[in-house]
């Protein structure tokens, strides 16, 4: 059973010069997670603020627990948890006092508000830090109470908006953890995020969205075999560079880009740190000193370079009004 | 029921911020105290008011309608700065009704005024003011000004909601409330304003309302109106039908700008 789906979702903003959605599709089977991943601008936030009743779609069609998200948002509210970019909790009050207030705003009464509060500030690591404003807490306690604050009613359905965005890398592994967590609770997931990584690490699937589109969906292993593996990059002198370009590409067999700027000469590689040592071998051999060496593996630009021919630029900022 | 109790949660939580800094309490208290001093004590003196017990008399419906009219800037900053956080897309995200949050929102800025008008009114007894129109319209009184900072109060959630930074909520706010607290009768007569100012200040509604409180405070003579005017002669009639007027178009809007908030 799709625990989510959206059909054809289209939105514009400032009378249709905007198009952050443009016919969006996707689907999240019962207990997976699905990883919307895109740069900011492609419609992440807004595909997550409709699914999460907060926007209505200019057309299309969206069930979230198969329920209608237009005709019944009241209904949807019910069963779904959301968690944003920003952690969106009252940073004047403490912790305790903000999940006890969400608590009761979910209509659980003031004692089992109380006790699901406590239970959820230790299932977080954050009963220590409960009587304290929210102010004092660090980003990733944030973030974390924020998605305390989601799963006070144990959702059905989870949306998490960039989790980790602003988190510093302790912060970011902490987060993955917990949402590991749950995901092992059955909670169905859909995750949006900038990075390949998170959606590599927590994803059953990922969805990779730009102007407002999906334009690739599949495991992680068969995105990153569409983007082609590591690249091989090397810098070296200005006059060395026509001969490490013949190299690279020997090595690579496949013809090496040359950034000239940078004096950057890459290419695709398959076989990953063998194709690094037996290039250095070669150039060695030809008595050129690299100033620089790297085996990248690829990143969402490369993923955008090879699905859309264009680099993830920074489009409007997410139209949030 | 879950409705009234949603309203009562959020209203709470307006006190709870209130209680964690105690800093906003205490200066939502001191502006205005202050404003009752130094109009007090600086204008005080130099102007004849011909009223028995002197200008302060005159001078405290004036500042409470000035208080409550900064309502409007208290409830749409603290709308915009929830915008800001987040904070309105969580509540939104919740199963309660949309008009609870607004509603309870408003209804917790109502109660700081309570608080500000009672501090206000003992430190205005304590230079002078005494209303002597009875306990019982001193109390219908404030229940005015109380409702008229409620109105106003949703005028914020308006321009709250609208606003793209709490920052410019505060000038705009304060573009508003100056003008029209100062082109009225609150501290001056209007009778030495330009002909066509005095018009305006007759019909601000400020004016109606200081006017309305100073009768129901016990003064006789009403202070620099133009005799005769229908909001001079009916301050109360004409307060309230402006409150109901600003209700009738405000709350529908701001519920409409709620609901599609951030659309």
């Amino acid at each position: 059973m799709k625990s989510i789906i959206a059909e054809d979702l289209v939105k514009t903003y400032d009378k249709g010069a905007v198009r952050a959605l443009d016919h969006l599709s996707l689907d999240v089977e019962e207990g997976t997670v699905l990883g919307v991943l895109g740069p900011n601008g492609a419609g992440k936030t807004t595909t997550v603020r409709i699914l999460a009743t907060l926007l209505n779609p200019d057309s299309g069609r969206a069930i979230v627990g198969g329920i209608d998200v237009i005709k019944h948002p009241e209904k949807v509210r019910e069963v779904i948890g959301l968690s944003g970019q920003y952690a969106a909790v009252d940073e004047i009050l403490t912790g305790w006092d903000n999940l006890v207030m969400f608590g009761q705003l979910y209509h659980l009464g003031k004692k089992q508000a109380v006790a699901r509060a406590e239970e959820l500030l230790e299932q977080f690591s954050l009963t220590e830090s409960a009587r304290r404003p929210i102010k004092t807490y660090s980003g990733g306690m944030r973030r974390r109470l924020d998605l305390a604050a989601s799963l006070i009613v144990k959702p059905k359905v989870l949306f998490l908006d960039e989790p980790t965005t602003g988190l510093d890398p302790r912060g970011r592994q902490e987060m993955w953890g917990v949402i590991q967590e749950l995901v092992k609770g059955g909670v169905t997931l859909l995750l949006t995020t900038q990075y390949l990584e998170e959606a590599d690490q927590l994803a059953d699937e990922i969805a990779v969205i730009d102007h407002g589109k999906v334009i690739a969906r599949g495991t992680s292993d068969a995105l990153k075999k569409q983007v082609g593996g590591e690249r091989l990059q090397i810098v070296v002198e200005q006059s060395h560079i026509a001969q490490t370009l013949e190299i690279v590409s020997r090595v690579s067999k496949n013809p090496a880009t040359l950034d000239e700027g940078m004096r950057l000469i890459s290419a695709p590689v398959s076989t990953g740190s063998a194709a690094l040592i037996e290039a250095l071998r070669e150039l060695d051999g030809a008595g050129i000193h690299p100033l620089d060496v790297s085996l990248k593996r690829p990143s969402l630009d490369d993923v955008f370079m090879s699905l859309t021919g264009h680099v993830a630029e920074e489009l409007k900022e997410e139209a949030k009004k | 029921m879950r409705n009234l109790q949603d309203i009562f949660i959020i209203t709470r939580r307006q006190i709870l911020l209130l209680v964690r800094v105690p800093e906003v309490l205490i200066f939502s208290t001191i502006q205005p105290v202050m404003f009752v001093l130094l109009f007090r004590f600086v204008f005080g003196g130099s102007i004849d008011t011909g009223q028995p017990g002197g200008y302060v008399q005159l001078l405290m419906p004036g500042i409470f309608v000035q208080t409550v009219a900064f309502t409007l800037a208290g409830t749409a900053s603290g709308l915009a700065e929830d915008m800001k956080k987040g904070l309105i897309d969580r509540f939104r995200s919740l199963p309660i009704s949309r008009s609870a949050l607004i509603i309870g929102r408003t209804l917790g800025d109502s109660l700081l005024n309570i608080v500000v008008l009672t501090v206000m009114g003992i430190t205005g007894y304590i230079v002078g003011w005494r209303p002597t129109g009875g306990v019982g319209n001193m109390l219908l009184g404030f229940l005015f000004l109380l409702l008229f900072g409620y109105a106003l109060s949703w005028v914020g959630v308006l321009v709250g909601l609208s606003a793209k930074d709490a920052r410019v909520v505060q000038n705009v706010s304060f573009i508003v409330t100056f003008p029209l607290t100062f082109l009225s009768n609150a501290f001056a007569p209007t009778t030495g304003m330009p002909r066509a100012l005095q018009y305006f200040a007759e019909w601000n509604p400020v004016s109606t309302m200081v006017a309305g409180c100073r009768s129901l405070f016990g003064l006789e003579t009403e202070f620099g109106a133009t005799a005769g005017s229908f909001p001079s002669e009916y301050p109360l009639i004409t307060s309230l039908a402006y409150m109901v007027i600003l209700m009738a178009i405000f709350i529908p809007l701001s519920a409409r700008k709620y609901a599609r908030a951030a659309n």
